[in-house]
């Protein structure tokens, strides 16, 4: 396998399988140093979901994994969330060594996982009650965040009563409402129906574009992956590594027409050509 | 004319919007009916099968001007403090076993084991125990009412479905904030079930209890007016139960649709007993 390595401003990082070398001269946003995750299953044999990997995201970087199922991106994302532990390595978040959920991290969900008691204001406002912070000094931030979510109206209505986009829109202002440093979303989109992904899509980017948070996003859509990131990382399967990092080097803000843009075509074709080969027959359980 | 033309008059809407329950009372009607006819014309021995004629004259009589309804207020009382005994009982230990597995695996079986004793044969001991009054009632009543809050509790308080545990994880709540803010929200369905179930049981409870040993009471009545042939009598005690049981049950289900208005349907709820 060769040295991959890619050259970002203000920082040399290398991904290698096996060893590490990453220098940065501004701390990263998200460090993760030779982390490997093995389950042992019911009947007792070892499953490797993560092979030694190594991952640097800086403050404020838009960073998409994507990969076929099993190749363990979900697996680090609840590691770096801290409901997880590596089984070796290191993981740090802003330069502390994560050992438990952060409140420095909002996690947005595959399902938006909305409490069905609660109303839309409720739930959003719930990450608050948890850390028991004053509830009125988040109430205009919610009451904002629903306008610009385009709830406007709907901060007494219960989840059931909520399109999936929606929902989805309360779980992702959720995870926002406190304001965290780094936010890990873990497919959020994968449920909804293409239009409304793709308003979603553009949603996450006007949003990160108001207060440029670290993101990390997993998903299965290279497109997807392409259109959001400043760099798309490629996972394989079994056991689950980083098999490429790409620079995307699309101007910003962008819009749905670079979708049909060369480049961003190219970047795809790029991405694809590891999928078609690499994960042939593998399709099993989401690791 | 008084009605508009082209509008339904109505009563009519009234007829249809109503019409199970319109059927439900034509039914009784008629069910009634048949028995005081039947009665009438083959001339059944009112010793054997009352008339509802007879019944409804007993029930007035009992209440306006017999002690009917100090034996209810007996039998009503023994059931709700036996209930809420019961189901305290069942909500508080059950808490603790979902939350503490090794509880589950040491108390757990003898309280199943307990619960597969029927609760009448504990009546007589508990009359020694506890003397002929109402208290002994009342503890058969609790122990009646106790296992279906206690069961459904324990099953509720796993439902949690584990993406919204993790949620909850992820903001940094603790074990107590995930217990009270997903686990018990998601218990609530489960336990009003247990709870169902057992203020119906605990109408039966009162009563076997009564039966065992009391000095008053609408099962100590049925006794006494069965001693003295006044089937009449009995059947109006069957008809202050049957209300009080539907009664009972529909406050339950009052709550039920007040406290777990989120549930889109009631397929996935459990009963216990």
């Amino acid at each position: 396998m060769p040295l991959k390595v890619p050259s970002i401003k203000g920082a040399t990082l290398a991904i290698a399988q096996g060893s590490a070398i990453v220098e940065l001269a501004p701390r990263p946003a998200i460090l993760v140093r030779d982390v490997t995750k093995t389950y042992r299953t019911r009947t007792g044999e070892l499953v490797d979901a993560l092979a030694k990997t190594s991952l640097a995201v800086r403050e404020g970087e838009f960073v998409t994994i994507v990969g076929a199922s099993g190749c363990g991106k979900s697996t680090l994302l609840k590691m770096l969330a801290g409901t997880l532990r590596p089984s070796s390595g290191e993981i740090m978040l802003r330069g502390a060594p994560v050992d438990g959920p952060n409140r420095e991290v909002g996690v947005v969900f595959q399902s938006p996982v909305l409490l069905p008691w609660r109303t839309v204001l409720d739930n959003l406002l719930l990450p608050v009650e948890i850390q028991r912070r004053p509830r009125d000094q988040y109430l205009d931030r919610a009451r904002h965040y629903l306008k610009l979510a385009g709830l406007d109206g709907f901060e007494a209505k219960y989840p059931n009563e909520l399109s999936g986009g929606m929902q989805q829109r309360v779980g992702i202002g959720r995870a926002l409402i406190n304001d965290p440093a780094v936010l890990l979303m873990d497919e959020p989109f994968s449920a909804l129906d293409a239009m409304t992904r793709e308003f979603m899509n553009l949603e996450l980017l006007r949003i990160w574009h108001a207060d440029r948070k670290t993101v990390l996003l997993v998903t299965h859509s290279i497109p997807e992956a392409v259109f959001l990131a400043d760099r798309v990382v490629v996972m394989s399967p079994r056991p689950g590594q980083v098999v490429e990092i790409y620079d995307i080097d699309l101007p910003r803000p962008r819009g749905l027409d670079i979708v049909t843009s060369e480049p961003f075509s190219g970047y795809a074709r790029a991405i694809r050509r590891h999928f078609n080969v690499e994960t042939l027959g593998s399709g099993g359980r989401n690791a | 004319m008084s009605n508009k033309t082209g509008t339904v008059p109505l009563w009519r809407t009234w007829f249809v919007v109503h019409r199970e329950s319109l059927l439900s009372v034509l039914l009784f009607v008629v069910f009634v009916g048949g028995w005081e006819f039947v009665n009438d014309v083959f001339r059944v021995s009112p010793m054997m099968l009352p008339k509802p004629s007879a019944i409804a004259v007993s029930l007035w009589d009992g209440f306006f001007h017999g002690d009917l309804l100090w034996h209810f207020a007996v039998t009503f009382y023994e059931t709700i403090a036996g209930f809420g005994i019961g189901a305290l009982t069942g909500l508080v230990l059950g808490g603790f076993i979902a939350q503490f597995p090794l509880l589950e695996r040491t108390v757990y079986p003898y309280v199943v084991a307990f619960q597969t004793i029927p609760k009448v044969a504990l009546a007589p001991i508990l009359i020694i125990w506890l003397g002929f009054g109402t208290l002994s009632k009342v503890m058969i009543t609790a122990t009646i009412a106790f296992f279906p809050v206690l069961a459904n509790t324990i099953v509720g308080l796993r439902a949690a479905p584990a993406d919204q545990i993790e949620m909850l994880q992820t903001l940094t709540a603790d074990r107590l904030q995930i217990f009270w803010k997903v686990r018990v929200p998601q218990a609530l369905p489960y336990i009003l079930v247990g709870l169902d179930v057992g203020i119906v049981l605990s109408v039966i409870g009162a009563i076997v209890g009564e039966f065992v040993g009391a000095q008053a009471g609408l099962g100590y009545m049925i006794l006494q007016r069965d001693l003295s042939m006044d089937m009449a009598g009995v059947f109006a005690i069957l008809v202050i139960l049957s209300a009080m049981g539907v009664g009972l049950h529909l406050t339950i289900r009052y709550v039920q649709n007040r406290v777990v208005f989120w549930m889109d349907n009631d397929a996935n709820r459990t009963t216990g007993a």
